[in-house]
């Protein structure tokens, strides 16, 4: 959950959230259609489309704002320095002559794709390493258990900050995201290889092993299918962690300088010293594309929950 | 059993300081440029004062580094010199050594995020104790969802925000440092009020953010206390509330905020980082940010190298420790 230090604040080892992992202590799930339970889940499901809108919301600003908009108007001294919002600059300039509209809509897809590389790639290393491990247990298991507890005590951003300043200076923002990955897999890793272990005494396997398939056709065939809402939940937290941890490198300048993504413009922010400017319409946008961001997954996520796990829905 | 528990947790520890040496020592080399050459280059083009320092500099690096050797003796020598927290000079702050350089810095962290985490701890564990408990006062549960919310929000742009409305549009706060540029540093009275009026706003930050955190694990604790029959039969025995509420519900939640507490303790060195950049703070994180942005190699690798020690410290104690405090964990386990 929190492997980076970002989250300082919280309890490292938060309790797990509730996921939909406990659907698949049940029966495993057979090739059913889910998607109309999806659409009926967004009527009824108050999290879930608020969630949905929020993330669309936010697609669509930087998707509808980049044909409407300007966006190269987002490179310094495009624009005239310092100017607060209004007249041609409908969200201000900041000191090196950024339009910050067009710096919010080029920036907020640049720092979603990096979320989305390097949750994805992460959830998807740390899931194969987790069946791997979970499913062969044995020498693998030993390895890979050792990997991951030694690679979460070390906190990620320290990690993190060694890598990018030795690629510093000529990063890219898909860079950025795979570095972000090199460390995103520790935490999906650990939490599905617990879930595998106690699947792997299921009847269902059992039967599976008994009737010849083989190990990687147990795991893809049997297994994976029954973890699919709990590899659910843990890609939004990794994209929401991969996010964290992307924009407190860019905050330190260590991302791609010449990129409007959200972390590098709060980056020139702290930089310019907008704050002693009072230029608070430079550093106020990312922080409100973030919190969109970032409460639109959180909402998707606990509705992702009672559509998968039909046990939590009358709590809801 | 113990032993051998005590020797795999000890391997652990090792194996994650020795980890985090040689990801310093490699990952650099393997990019293929030298950032101490680099630096120094940039150092000489741009001048001045330090042309005086520079030759010796130089030499020392290529005596301390034997940049001649094999890269397997580099290697060796490097281990040997991390081990006694010898990380050579600052480029940046030459001729000071890094040692130096941190010492200065760790109280200032130790001490802004220390009193951040342990009152974050104890407000969190409380007001998540009274969301538990059913005869609470109603304005508590409304109380949370706020904070919730907040814990949302990254706690170095919190700060962002509270600079911007309690020191900046109000100048009820000091903006930024430490302490006031025109105090000095002493034992009064005074300098502990500077001391503390800028401490405030670095700590609300990390506090408001976090607190929906703790509350929120403590009330799980707490419900399920609740289930506990030694409830039922205190509850039954007459035994006062509150009484009831810390001896017997607290108490016997709070462990697993404990060992969250301890491992956020290990965490306070790099949870800093941005937080006293936004402040100007004169810690640890400022030390890293401004190392990066100078390039100054072995500062950064210093901080890295002595924040993992720390981190690491704090586990392995955590795990030796715990089984004190609650008797039902065994040495066996892990």
């Amino acid at each position: 959950m929190s492997n980076t230090e970002l989250s300082a604040g919280q309890p490292p080892e938060a309790p797990e959230a509730p996921t939909g992992a406990m659907r698949s202590q049940g029966e495993p799930v057979t090739g059913r259609n889910i998607a109309p339970q999806i659409l009926s889940a967004l009527r009824h499901n108050t999290a879930l489309s608020l969630g949905v809108i929020l993330l669309v919301g936010l697609l669509l600003f930087s998707v509808v704002g980049a044909m409407v908009y300007d966006v190269g108007k987002a490179a310094p001294l495009s624009a005239l320095p310092g100017r607060p919002p209004g007249g041609d600059y409908p969200l201000g300039t900041d000191q090196q002559g950024r339009d910050m509209l067009a710096a919010m809509i080029a920036g907020t897809p640049l720092t979603l794709r990096i979320g989305l590389i390097a949750g994805v790639l992460g959830t998807a290393i740390g899931a194969l390493l987790a069946f791997v491990a979970g499913y062969y247990r044995g020498f693998a298991d030993t390895v890979i258990r050792t990997a991951v507890d030694v690679g979460l005590t070390v906190p990620g951003l320290l990690i993190l900050i060694i890598i990018a300043i030795t690629l510093k200076g000529n990063i890219t923002v898909d860079q950025v995201a795979l570095v972000v990955a090199s460390t995103a897999w520790l935490w999906p890793a650990r939490t599905m290889r617990s879930q595998v272990l106690t699947m792997r005494e299921r009847i269902y396997v059992q039967m599976a092993q008994l009737s010849g398939m083989s190990g990687p056709e147990i795991i893809f065939r049997e297994m994976m299918p029954n973890l699919i809402p709990f590899i659910a939940a843990s890609l939004i937290n990794s994209i929401v962690q991969a996010v964290l941890a992307s924009i407190g490198l860019e905050a330190l300048g260590l991302g791609a300088l010449d990129t409007p993504t959200l972390g590098m413009t709060i980056y020139w922010a702290i930089y310019n010293s907008a704050l002693l400017h009072g230029a608070w319409w430079v550093w106020a946008p990312p922080i409100i594309a973030i919190l969109v961001l970032f409460v639109g997954l959180f909402l998707l996520s606990i509705g992702l929950e009672s559509v998968t796990n039909p046990r939590l829905r009358r709590a809801a | 059993m113990f032993w051998a528990y005590l020797l795999r947790r000890l391997g652990v520890f090792f194996l994650t300081i020795w980890l985090a040496a040689t990801i310093n020592f490699f990952i650099p080399r393997l990019s293929g440029q030298n950032p101490i050459e680099q630096r120094l280059m940039q150092r000489a083009v741009s001048g001045g004062s330090v042309q005086t320092g520079m030759e010796e500099m130089i030499k020392e690096y290529n005596r301390k580094f034997g940049l001649d050797k094999p890269l397997w003796q580099q290697y060796v020598t490097y281990l040997g010199d991390v081990s006694q927290f010898n990380f050579n000079y600052s480029i940046g702050d030459y001729p000071r050594t890094v040692t130096q350089v941190m010492g200065d810095a760790i109280p200032w962290t130790i001490g802004l995020l220390g009193t951040a985490t342990l009152m974050m701890f104890g407000l969190g564990s409380l007001l998540g104790a009274f969301l538990a408990w059913p005869r609470s006062p109603r304005f508590l549960q409304f109380l949370v969802s706020p904070f919730v919310a907040l814990s949302a929000v990254p706690y170095y742009l919190l700060g962002l925000i509270l600079v911007y409305f309690f020191a900046f549009r109000n100048q009820w706060l000091p903006l930024f440092g430490g302490y006031s540029p025109t105090a000095v540093p002493q034992w009064s009275w005074p300098f502990m009020f500077d001391l503390v009026k800028h401490a405030v706003l670095p700590a609300a930050s990390i506090i408001l953010a976090g607190l929906g955190g703790w509350a929120l694990s403590m009330r799980g604790m707490m419900k399920t206390v609740q289930g506990e029959d030694y409830m039922l039969l205190a509850e039954a025995k007459g035994l006062k509330q509150r009484t009831l509420f810390f001896r017997y519900g607290m108490r016997n939640a709070i462990l697993p905020q404990i060992t969250a507490l301890i491992l956020s303790l290990g965490y306070i060195l790099s949870g800093s980082v941005l937080v006293e950049v936004i402040f100007g703070y004169p810690g640890v994180g400022s030390v890293l940010y401004h190392a990066i942005r100078e390039f100054d190699y072995f500062l950064i690798q210093g901080v890295v190298f002595t924040v993992v020690v720390a981190i690491a410290l704090g586990a392995l104690i955590l795990d030796l420790v715990l089984p004190l405090l609650d008797p039902r964990i065994s040495y066996g386990r892990a």
